[in-house]
């Protein structure tokens, strides 16, 4: 505690300090020697590649990836590319980048491996074999290539090719033998076969400063060395054996490296991977210099001071505590300590830093609580992860930057699932993002344990995930397909209740039997559907129709969709259903869109015979009239020249009557065993529309009426139409004509009709019905004639004596 | 003669906002295809879509011109085209037809088309296979409701009733979940919902899944309670003829979107007036829920307080004509004009309906229903037939015939189809085939003839034996049991009895006192016993698929009689009739409740029959 500072080094007004992280737990032989190394920022993992010393051709290199602790997570066996000089991973807006440059020396790109698009960019005039040094860099959305070949600086975009000349570059170099870019893109440092080292903005717009290293050899690798907010750019460059920072004063800080070690750029400073140890260098934040550095009189040390004394029960305490009070800047203090509690690596320094706040914060009245709650949360977070066993060695400022989300998708790719829960609830993310999400992707990877039977994983997996809110089965029932576990896969799916997620996956395993009935059991129509059409191009005709035979929902569906699509497949359906009647009425309205009548007659003979099948007599026999009366009507108008086709029996009859084909109507209307009541009320009617009263008069006296029975009866039905017809027509006189022929009970209704009060008045005071000569009374008005409404009042109070 | 509304009467939910809400979705869709288009839009839409915004609206963001849809090939110019349509395959073969035309003459536009209120699987397969689904975007204007009054939201689907119960189609069941859905989370939470028939199930079901998907938000219920129906419960209510004003008004001129066009004879000039037919109409609020007998009297009393209102001028002095005509004249006249409407329109219906006819046809249904003197109705039917007054109508009669009487004889059933065929021609035979599949008219089965013999019977012994047997013998038959049901329920009362239409004392009065509807009927009993116990035979003779389900978490304080408990959202699948609403508005006022109407559609006897009519494809 007390050597806190012991490990810092100056530079210029800043100092940079070199905190061990791990030691590491993997054992490598020569260290990294032989070795190709790789690292992932953000405390990412490390990709090892030992180069055979006797290369043989039996046995291939092995890519080892390990934890930052040097803790192994997984081998594959190494791809060789031949082609490919170099390669470089860079961070583009648009994700995770790649850039090669290859034997022809040409560059390729892609912004994003997972949506990979390879972009070649243009040739490098005059370059040949690899670029002395070159790097990836990002402006303005774009990604550029930057290159030395020789002393000539270029950068490559999409469409050309430019050369480019960094500001105030010493003239004694001849070469650039290496370069680097900062993390955010903005710097950029060059180091000469001179020995000297340029640092400028990525732009060429700017110098920072140029330090003489006095070392000519070309440095093995080199990383900026920066934070956000630092007080100085520096860059690290490493040589076999040192390990030099350098910044915009002349003066460096050299450290002697005792192994092969790796530099790693970070947001905040770099790490150094070494075969047996793992460290990071930075630049000391300001909050931890203005605390730690010695003889420091800012509020933070006052008050990091005041709680020591405290803690050993001194007055003292009193006394700094009135000195930051003083100057009222105890706020300021409380908020160092607690910043400077993130900076640090060491749990105890943090612990000591925030019991520093903590008892500041007593003496405020007002100081909000977030600040240091949250600190002390992401210090838990980060210092479990730090934890040599997980082996990610992130600073407090990546974590930020990186976010918890990220930082769980790491955790649950690395199969650390109960700490990702861990943390979850300790952050109390919501379910849906984080334990919902963790348990997901273990289920994922539960299911492709492969010596596990399908029952215990299944069991497993709904036990944990239970009722856990935004889990979708289907993914995992998809993840346990795509291991062939079909078996598993259903059983999976059984747990999921949106069946909008199960019929897909059902569909893709092919169990579309399955997938119909859970489509049908949602009742939402369009994942139906969806089976439906997925059967229709799978199966032969036979076999769907027999699925959808037992299932009515979709048959129907079916239809529906034939019926405006494909008028044919709906009469196999109906054939393969033996559904004959609804054969017959395909057929018959097949028939009403035929213009030809020759093929219109076939389609309705083709109906009738359905309608036989179907034992529907009924239908049979009124589509056979239906025929014969288009055949009627066809005679009729290639005789006559009328245009009777398609009109039904009744119009035909009605146009006959009217047309005085009265012959072609009597045999129309006997053929067709027309109802006389009807045949009589078309004649009625035709012969009164063209004012035919002769006509009619005779029709009415006619003796020879078809209805040869009961006289008297079928007088009384028909006389009533009669008037009813004429008055229709406006013509009363005619009407009156038939009023003597209306029975007793009709004539007041018959006279009223044809507006004949004073007849109305008689027959009604003849029969002597109450009823009827008050209707006849209400239809007075009061210029009816007096004495008929006096023997009308009359006749009503005797009627109602009776 | 305005009913009081009882003073403890709730007040109904703002339904605006449901307008507004589409408004903005609607705007925020087509600025998803920037710069000037055309719009096209399908016919049936153009009502509602005016409802919910205006020509001015639509120009305002940049649509140019406005087309119907007409399945033709179009003339526009514009090369941004835009299709608001319904989720049909007819129309969007159309589309692909206009896309492929363009393709064939090189010429090149936008096309986007929004599908309201979703889309469905099989458009975008269509739009798949005719090649052109790289051509178009495709969006959903969730355009579910449409408020027509302030107790009436309509959901504007027609088809609802044929897709779902004869085609058996239930693409619009999840439509009908989302829409109950939405009035759940604007307006809920429900606590309890009732419901019977399949489809109110299948909706319901529905419904609660797209609850548990959704997340949950704690607010203070405007609707409490929901009861849902399928309109094949009750299919006798819907073909019965209307006599309340405003199912009058709908049977006659019919209402198009809570819009009536009133022709020259009702406007006595020589032109066509489109009326806003709501509760925003004075006039007509006061007699919309009226027996038609009691509106001319209604109305010849408010002429004659207009009269008294305008007669104040005479003794005025001009300080106080001044405030009269800035303050009261423009309401008198604005008064004046929609009485003379009103007037108008009564005289034009009394016209067609004091008519010797329309009487005696009432006299037909009110008998079909008591199932009084059957035989004489037939004759009626037949010389309806026979004399080709309109078919829908020939139609409706031979439904109540068999809906009431569970069927027609056999050979009563072929001989009415055969002249019905004679008369309007075979191609109803297609429609006859609809309508059997659908139970609308059907031919007693052999074994049923024995209902049909009890119910001579029972007519002519008519006491308690009779309705035993009755009981008995219903449950051989699966049908309508309309008889049965009406005994039970006692939706028929007793005719000997004069029914005073002035004083209704039931929901019959709809019906001049003749009869009850089921529908209605069965909403007032559930919510009396608040379930469907007791009603166990009448579910049975109904088909079940009848629910109530405590739905709220709060089921303990379910029983305090919130203000929210007492608004009853009533959701009809398959359309409803004015008549209906009426019926609930007075059970409402009876009962100090409030009805909140839901339905697929407005519907009453002619659109209902019209849409199982199958001549000319």
């Amino acid at each position: 505690m007390a050597f806190i500072t012991a490990n810092w080094n100056p530079l210029g007004e800043a100092f940079y300090r070199k905190i061990e992280l791990y030691e590491m737990g993997w054992s490598l032989r020569d260290g990294l020697k032989e070795c190709l190394v790789a690292a992932a920022p953000y405390g990412g993992p490390i990709a090892l590649l030992r180069q055979p010393q006797r290369p043989s051709s039996s046995a291939r290199p092995q890519l080892e990836i390990y934890s930052s602790s040097g803790v192994n997570m997984a081998s594959f066996p190494e791809v060789v590319q031949n082609q490919v000089l170099e390669a470089k991973v860079f961070h583009s807006p648009y994700g995770t980048g790649v850039a090669i440059v290859t034997g022809a020396s040409r560059f390729t790109l892609a912004t994003n491996i997972d949506d990979l698009k390879l972009r070649r960019l243009p040739e490098v005039p005059g370059l040949q074999g690899a670029p002395s040094c070159w790097a990836v860099l990002t402006q303005d959305r774009q990604t550029k290539v930057l290159l030395a070949n020789g002393a000539d600086l270029y950068i490559l975009d999409n469409t050309s090719c430019t050369p480019v000349t960094p500001p105030g570059l010493s003239p004694q170099a001849c070469s650039i033998v290496n370069m680097a870019v900062s993390f955010s893109y903005k710097y950029l440092a060059l180091f000469t076969d001179s020995g000297h080292l340029w640092m400028g903005s990525a732009n060429f717009k700017d110098k920072l400063s140029e330090v003489d290293t006095k070392v000519r050899t070309p440095p093995k690798q080199m990383v900026w060395c920066r934070r956000p907010k630092s007080q100085q750019p520096s860059v690290v460059i490493m040589w076999d054996r040192l390990l030099l920072v350098a910044g915009e004063c002349t003066d460096t800080i050299q450290y002697t490296l005792d192994e092969e070690s790796v530099c790693v750029a970070e947001l905040d400073g770099v790490r150094i991977v070494g075969g047996s140890r793992h460290e990071l260098l930075q630049e000391v934040p300001s909050a931890c210099q203005d605390i730690f550095k010695i003889a420091s009189m800012a509020p933070g040390a006052l008050l990091l001071e005041a709680h020591k004394e405290y803690e050993k029960s001194s007055q003292k305490a009193d006394e700094y505590l009135r000195e930051i009070k003083e100057q009222s800047v105890l706020g300021e203090a409380v908020r160092q300590c607690v910043e400077a509690a993130g900076y640090e690596h060491e749990p105890e320094t943090q612990k000591t830093l925030l019991r520093a706040a903590s008892f500041g914060k007593c003496f405020l009245s007002n100081y909000p609580p977030e600040p240091f709650v949250s600190m002390c949360r992401d210090l838990k977070v980060l210092n479990s992860v730090r934890d040599y066993t997980v082996g990610i060695p992130l600073t407090h400022t990546q974590y930020k930057q990186m976010t918890v989300q990220v930082l769980i998708d790491r955790l649950v790719y690395r199969k650390l699932y109960p700490l990702a829960i861990e943390i979850c609830r300790y952050l109390k993310t919501p379910e849906y993002q984080g334990v919902s999400r963790v348990l997901k992707h273990w289920a994922c990877c539960k299911v492709q344990q492969k010596e596990e039977p399908d029952e215990s994983i299944a069991h497993a997996v709904s036990v944990k995930l239970g009722e856990a809110a935004g889990i979708s089965y289907s993914e995992i029932a998809a993840r346990a397909y795509e291991c062939g576990r079909t078996e598993l896969a259903i059983k999976l799916l059984e747990f999921e209740p949106r069946s909008g997620e199960q019929v897909p996956l059902l569909l893709k395993m092919k169990r579309s039997q399955l997938a119909l009935s859970k489509a049908i059991e949602s009742g939402d129509t369009d994942l139906v559907y969806t089976v439906v059409t997925y059967l229709k191009n799978e199966m032969n005709r036979g076999d769907f129709f027999m699925t959808l035979r037992n299932q009515p929902v979709a048959l129907s569906l079916y239809r529906q969709f034939c019926k405006h699509q494909e008028q044919d497949t709906l009469k196999d359906l109906f054939n393969q259903d033996d559904d004959h009647q609804e054969l017959g009425n395909f057929y018959v309205k097949a028939s009403y869109k035929e213009k030809k009548l020759e093929a219109r007659l076939s389609l309705l003979q083709s109906a009738v015979d359905e309608y036989n099948k179907a034992r529907n007599e009924f239908a049979a026999k009124a589509t056979e009239e239906e025929m014969k009366l288009l055949r009627f009507q066809r005679r009729l108008d290639e005789e006559k020249g009328e245009a009777l086709l398609g009109l039904s029996l009744q119009e035909t009859l009605h146009a006959l009557l009217t047309s005085n084909f009265h012959k072609q109507a009597e045999q129309l209307y006997r053929d067709f065993r027309v109802p006389d009541k009807r045949y009589w009320w078309l004649k009625l009617t035709a012969l009164a529309e063209k004012d035919d009263w002769e006509e009619m008069e005779k029709f009415a006296k006619s003796k020879k009426s078809p209805i040869g029975y009961l006289v008297c009866c079928l007088y009384n039905l028909y006389t009533k139409p009669f008037v009813e017809v004429c008055v229709k027509q406006h013509n009363k006189y005619e009407a009156k004509k038939y009023v003597s022929k209306v029975t007793p009970e009709q004539k007041v209704k018959a006279h009223l009709a044809i507006g004949d009060l004073e007849g109305a008045a008689e027959a009604a005071i003849e029969r002597r019905s109450e009823g009827e000569i008050s209707t006849v009374l209400s239809r007075c008005s009061p210029t009816t004639d007096r004495a008929l409404l006096e023997r009308l009042n009359r006749a009503r109070s005797t009627a109602a004596k009776k | 003669m305005a009913h009081s509304v009882r003073r403890d009467a709730p007040e109904l939910p703002d339904f605006s906002l449901l307008k507004r809400l589409a408004r903005d979705q609607l705007i925020y869709l087509l600025e998803q295809l920037p710069g000037r288009k055309d719009l096209f839009i399908e016919a049936d839409l153009m009502s509602p879509l005016d409802r919910i915004a205006n020509v001015i609206t639509l120009k305002q963001h940049d649509v140019d011109k406005l087309y119907k849809v007409e399945y033709k090939p179009i003339v526009s110019t514009s090369d941004q085209l835009c299709f608001l349509i319904r989720p049909r395959i007819k129309t969007v073969k159309w589309i692909c037809d206009v896309v492929n035309t363009d393709k064939a003459f090189g010429r090149f536009r936008r096309y986007k088309i929004i599908f309201s209120p979703q889309k469905f699987y099989a458009c975008e397969n269509l739009l798949e296979e005719q090649g052109i689904f790289g051509d178009v975007t495709t969006d959903e204007w969730s355009f579910y409701l449409l408020p027509l009054d302030d107790d009436i939201i309509s959901l504007e689907l027609p088809e609802f009733f044929r897709d779902n119960f004869l085609e058996g189609d239930q693409r619009w069941v999840r439509t009908a979940g989302s829409a109950l859905h939405l009035l759940h989370s604007v307006y809920g939470p429900f606590s309890k919902v009732y419901g019977i028939g399949r489809c109110s199930k299948m909706a319901y079901e529905s419904w609660r899944e797209q609850v548990e998907e959704g997340e949950q938000r704690a607010r203070q219920a405007e609707i409490g309670n929901v009861f849902l129906i399928d309109r094949d419960v009750d299919l006798v209510t819907p073909l019965c003829s209307q006599v309340v004003y405003e199912g009058l008004v709908d049977d006659i001129f019919r209402i198009k979107c809570g819009c009536v066009e009133f022709g020259p004879d009702v406007t006595s000039s020589d032109k066509s007036i489109k009326v806003m037919l709501n509760s925003q109409d004075k006039v007509f609020n006061e007699i919309r829920n009226e027996h038609f007998s009691q509106v001319f009297g209604f109305l010849s009393q408010k002429a004659r307080n207009l009269q008294t209102a305008y007669d104040k001028r005479s003794g005025m002095d001009i300080k106080q004509m001044k405030t009269f005509v800035s303050e009261e004249l423009k309401g008198l006249k604005q008064e004046h004009r929609l009485l003379s409407l009103h007037i108008g329109a009564s005289e034009s219906m009394m016209k067609k309906k004091t008519k010797q006819d329309f009487q005696e046809l009432l006299k037909t249904e009110h008998s079909l229903l008591e199932g009084f003197e059957i035989r004489e109705c037939i004759s009626y039917i037949e010389e309806h037939i026979n004399r080709q007054v309109s078919m829908v109508e020939s139609m409706r009669l031979l439904c109540l015939l068999s809906l009431t009487e569970n069927g027609l004889l056999p050979k009563d059933y072929r001989s009415l189809k055969a002249q019905f065929l004679q008369s309007y021609g075979i191609d109803h035979l297609l429609t006859f085939s609809n309508l059997k599949q659908l139970g609308l008219l059907v031919e007693q089965q052999p074994g049923e003839t024995l209902t049909v013999m009890e119910s001579r019977v029972g007519k002519l012994v008519n006491d308690k034996t009779a309705g035993k047997l009755t009981d008995a013998f219903s449950s051989l038959s699966k049908k309508s049991n309309f008889r049965a049901l009406g005994r039970r329920l006692n939706l028929v009362p007793k005719s000997d009895e004069e029914y005073d239409l002035r004083v209704p004392r039931d929901m019959a009065y709809i019906f001049s006192g003749a009869y009850i509807p089921l529908s209605c009927k069965l909403i007032e009993q559930v919510l009396e016993r608040d379930g469907w116990t007791g009603l166990e035979e009448v579910t049975r003779m109904l088909n079940g698929h009848e629910f109530a389900v405590t739905a709220g978490s709060n089921g303990s304080d379910a029983r305090v009689k919130t203000d929210s408990q007492r608004i009853i959202l009533v959701m009809f699948l398959g359309g409803c009739t004015f008549s209906e609403i009426s019926a609930l508005r007075f059970l409402g006022r009876e009962k100090g409740l409030k009805f909140i109407v839901v339905t697929t559609a407005i519907t009453n006897s002619a659109r209902l029959l019209e849409s199982m009519l199958d001549n000319h494809a």
